[in-house]
């Protein structure tokens, strides 16, 4: 047992919903009981989504764990299949299923005989994956299947598009800003001259997976999801991937320079080394804005990141590279990216820390006390209480990570958002500074006033008024005298509080 | 589905119980906030934390007093030993937090490996020297609300069971049970007060301590429609007498039992009429705008039956009433209640779906076409994208809406939705 307040990761099933609900038409159905279908709300909240979320419950009750869940969970897809009528059902194992060992295999083989939509079994177990694994795992295995399926079929398109073609293999639900990179992708791509075959899994439908063999090569914009299924291809089809994130203008130039030797070594004789240039200088505004006078200001200055690989490897090496700013620690609780996280870093910053306790981060964080951290929702919080300013870079995240706005992280748009998320992280930890110095806010400690000073308040009514939010309680304190006022009573107690209340006058 | 406008009896349905609810484990986020001295340990995978993480939001950043025991592989095939492990975890707890009681939360996960909590927990009791109090709130067997009624029944169990409560044969304490908060409990307290009728505690209060002692044939009452095992444990194994009556939820609500209560204790209601009338009129910006406006209750948290009773008397008209569980006895006040407003107001019958099927909900919605639909957070953006206006049912449990004065939080509650689509009506664009 492990004594846990908080965790970075979630649990697997999470991993495969996030998969099966960012494909089009598919449909999951949850081994779970009452309860576990909270994957509904995040979606519903966090992203948004105007849609129902396509997950289901085969709710496992007392009654399953008598007589077994087989018929229960054989109807229910059979159910959603004529419902919905989506092309593939995803049947989702959670940690009660792992536990219960039912043929959960043999319950998928006997659905499928009726149903017109394929029906897989996400091959993930609780106990020994987390979201982000499950949800690589779970993208390999139906893109495999449908690979699998059409070679069987013979429909499977394996002649390479005219023009050079990608497959971005990964972006998917609730993962951070994805939606804005994919834009961003796009669009670079796009300048490039290269056509998107295929996005898995965001918005695709599994019947154009037959399509992916037609691309170039693949792209992995993200180390956490994606890389099997792109191993996958590279072995049985010989397609080479791109597992560089263009996160930042040095990295964002690696990875179009690595594009332009694939095309190159394929035969198709491109130079993007003036687009790279002119994107640098003048779409992206980061370069020149590390050369500006503002930017001499946050060399040597110290920062903590931590997040999931991608982005915490990404972050730390744009603020040791491109700002000269002294990464003290870099850490991610991605702990099976352990060596590829520690190969990406360690030449850019004093320290590594590879864990998921979050008790441990904020222990380093406090012994620091970095100018600024940039790191999840917890690293936040962990700066809200020792006032140190942070940037968010990575999940887990809030609503308020999801913003309307356009917010790409990747690309050369995304370089300009990072500059201003890091410069601003800074400038307000020097406001505040200052602001110390120079006496503090003068509104910090202004007293409610009251109506007049004849009226008392027993103890028990002001540590009720002391409960009020602060921002009401003036409001409060001085309907209540008013109103006692009007009664001729002199001294506030709880009733005479309530009385109040009750009358409407709070 | 059609509605029948002669029916006379409610009409009770049961469909599949493939809803959308909140675990039962959330009752930790309300408990660990009312009982100031405790510490909730809910026993389970990665799964109940992720759940418990997501749904407090905020709060779980405030250093709480909560935390999972994760299980991990070797618990689950019992390469572990579960008394050491736990003893290792409370001895932490005890030594960091020092609480008056550990609550020891059950959950899918140890129902299915068939962990004996009940069994640990004396022996690791005398160990350490703090009571222990084991509740299995899991989603196996309950739904959202029904979390805090196991947790209510296992300190109903427990607690002050000594010899000498035995004794007092002839008690009429009155103990009033459900968790609400410290001003709420106030408020409902003076109310009877007002009316000679003294409350002898709450379950629970504020502090461990401070939990009343129960004796043979106590009056208890319930404040809250989901405690039907807490009323049960009170009667059967504490052989105190239960007061049925509807729930003090909107006036009406209130009115009802304080006079229930006040019947048993003899004591006169002067000017209970009229406090109401006085609430009732107070009321009248919202009554107005509601009057006529169709409700559609999908169900996740038992509060149904009772707000749906408050809604019809303030004139709205109810379509379904949709509920997790429906104990008919311990909400027999309630459902006598709801039948007199519904003939008081002239309307039909609303039917009352136990165990719900969502997605037949969404169908007979999307037919019936209701002003308001009181949902979960699953349903509410997709509802309102197809042009219905939703409130979370979540608010109404996280919301002060007993007594008299807060009958005005579930109108706002409620209102608030119809209001924003009246702005909406106008073009900004």
């Amino acid at each position: 047992m492990k004594l846990a307040y908080w965790m970075y990761a979630g649990p697997a099933h999470i991993g495969t919903l996030r998969i099966t609900s960012s494909f089009k038409n598919v449909h999951a159905i949850m081994h779970a009981p009452l309860g576990d279908d909270y994957y509904n709300v995040l979606q519903s909240m966090l992203e948004r989504k105007r849609n129902f979320t396509p997950v289901t419950a085969s709710v496992v009750d007392r009654h399953v764990l008598s007589r077994g869940s087989q018929e229960k969970v054989i109807e229910n897809i059979g159910r959603k299949d004529k419902e919905e009528n989506p092309d593939l059902i995803v049947l989702t194992p959670t940690c009660t299923s792992s536990i219960l060992q039912e043929d959960l295999q043999n319950f998928v083989n006997r659905a499928s005989q009726d149903t017109q939509a394929d029906i897989l079994l996400a091959d993930v177990n609780h106990y020994r994956v987390n979201e982000l694994q499950a949800a690589d795992r779970t993208l390999e295995q139906i893109i495999k299947f449908y690979i699998e399926k059409s070679k069987k079929e013979k429909t499977l398109l394996t002649e390479k598009t005219t023009q050079p073609s990608v497959n971005i293999i990964g972006p998917c639900s609730l993962s951070f800003h994805v939606h804005h990179d994919l834009m961003e992708l796009k669009r670079l791509l796009k300048d490039l001259g290269i056509i998107v075959n295929l996005v898995l899994p965001q918005d695709a439908l599994v019947t154009d997976i037959k399509k992916l063999p037609q691309a170039w090569f693949n792209i992995v914009p993200y180390r956490e999801v994606g890389l099997l299924g792109a191993e996958y291809l590279k072995t049985f089809y010989d397609m080479p991937f791109i597992d560089i994130s263009p996160i930042g203008i040095e990295d964002t130039a690696k990875f179009i320079r690595n594009i332009q030797n694939l095309l190159n070594q394929k035969g198709y004789k491109v130079d993007f080394e003036n687009y790279i240039d002119v994107q640098t200088r003048f779409v992206s505004q980061a370069a020149w804005f590390s050369r500006s006078i503002d930017c001499q200001n946050l060399v040597g200055k110290t920062a903590v990141v931590f997040g999931d690989a991608t982005h915490a490897a990404a972050l730390t090496r744009i603020l040791a590279k491109e700002l000269g700013i002294n990464v003290v620690l870099a850490g991610t609780y991605c702990k099976h990216q352990k060596d590829w996280f520690i190969n990406q870093v360690q030449s850019y910053c004093k320290d590594t820390l590879i864990t998921d306790d979050h008790t441990l981060v904020a222990d380093m964080i406090s012994k620091i006390e970095p100018c600024a951290i940039f790191g999840t929702q917890m690293e936040r919080h962990i700066g809200k209480r020792l006032n140190i300013p942070c940037g968010v870079i990575s999940a887990p995240v809030h609503i308020q990570n999801f913003p309307l706005g356009y917010k790409p992280f990747v690309g050369y748009e995304g370089t300009n958002q990072i500059a201003d998320l890091i410069y601003n992280s800074f400038t307000l930890g020097m406001e505040d500074h200052l602001l110390e110095i120079f006496g503090g806010h003068d509104t910090k400690s202004v007293e409610v006033s009251s109506i007049s000073t004849e009226i008392e308040w027993d103890t028990n009514a002001i540590s009720e008024l002391k409960k009020i939010p602060g921002f009401v309680r003036g409001k409060i304190k001085r309907n209540v005298e008013k109103f006692a006022k009007i009664n001729n009573i002199n001294k506030i107690s709880l009733e005479v509080m309530y009385a109040c209340k009750e009358n409407g006058n709070v | 589905m059609s509605i029948d406008l002669k029916t006379t009896s409610i009409t009770f349905e049961c469909e599949t119980g493939n809803y959308h609810t909140f675990c039962p484990i959330s009752c930790v986020a309300w408990l660990y906030q009312k009982i100031e001295d405790s510490f909730f340990l809910v026993i389970g995978t990665k799964t109940c934390g992720y759940f418990l993480q997501n749904a407090l939001g905020v709060m779980i950043f405030a250093e709480p007093r909560y935390a999972m025991a994760e299980l991990e592989e070797a618990d689950i095939s019992a390469q572990l030993n579960d008394y050491a492990e736990l003893k290792r975890l409370c001895s932490l707890i005890k030594k960091d937090r020092n609480p008056s009681v550990i609550f020891w939360i059950g959950t899918c996960t140890t129902e299915i490996i068939k962990m004996d909590l009940e069994g640990i927990a004396p022996k690791l009791e005398k160990e350490l020297g703090i009571p222990i109090i084991v509740a299995r709130a899991n989603g196996l067997d309950y739904a959202f609300t029904q979390g805090e009624d196991t947790v209510l029944a296992a300190l109903a169990n427990s607690f002050g069971l000594s010899e000498t409560n035995k004794n007092s044969r002839n008690s009429s304490n009155l103990i009033l049970f459900g968790s609400v908060p410290n001003t709420v409990a106030y408020e409902l307290t003076s109310e009877l007060n007002s009316f000679d009728v003294q409350v002898t505690g709450w379950l629970p209060s504020k502090r461990f301590a401070d939990f009343p002692t129960l004796n043979e044939k106590d009056f208890v009452c319930g404040v809250n429609p989901y405690l039907s095992r807490t009323a049960t444990t009170l009667m059967r194994r504490r052989k105190c007498k239960l007061i049925s009556a509807p729930f003090p939820i909107g006036p009406d609500g209130t009115k009802a039992w304080i006079e229930k209560i006040c019947s048993v204790y003899n004591k006169p209601t002067f000017g209970l009429k009229e406090r109401e009338d006085k609430i009732w009129k107070k009321l009248e910006v919202y009554t107005k705008e509601l009057k006529n406006k169709s409700v559609f209750f999908m169900g996740d948290n038992l509060l149904e039956i009772c707000l749906a009773r408050f809604l019809i008397r303030c004139g709205m008209v109810v379509f379904e009433i949709g509920i997790p569980y429906m104990d008919k006895r311990y909400q027999a006040g309630e459902l006598e209640l709801l039948e007199k407003t519904c003939e008081q107001m002239g309307v039909f019958l609303p039917i009352i779906v136990e165990k719900p099927d969502n997605y037949n909900q969404i169908a007979r919605i999307k037919d019936l076409q209701p002003d308001i639909v009181i949902t979960g957070m699953a349903h509410a953006n997709p509802l309102e994208a197809l042009g219905t206006n939703t409130k979370w049912s979540v608010e109404f449990t996280f919301s002060q809406i007993h007594g008299f004065t807060n009958a005005k939080t579930i109108l706002e509650l409620i209102s608030n939705p119809l209001r924003r689509t009246n702005i909406h009506k106008k073009n900004f664009y």
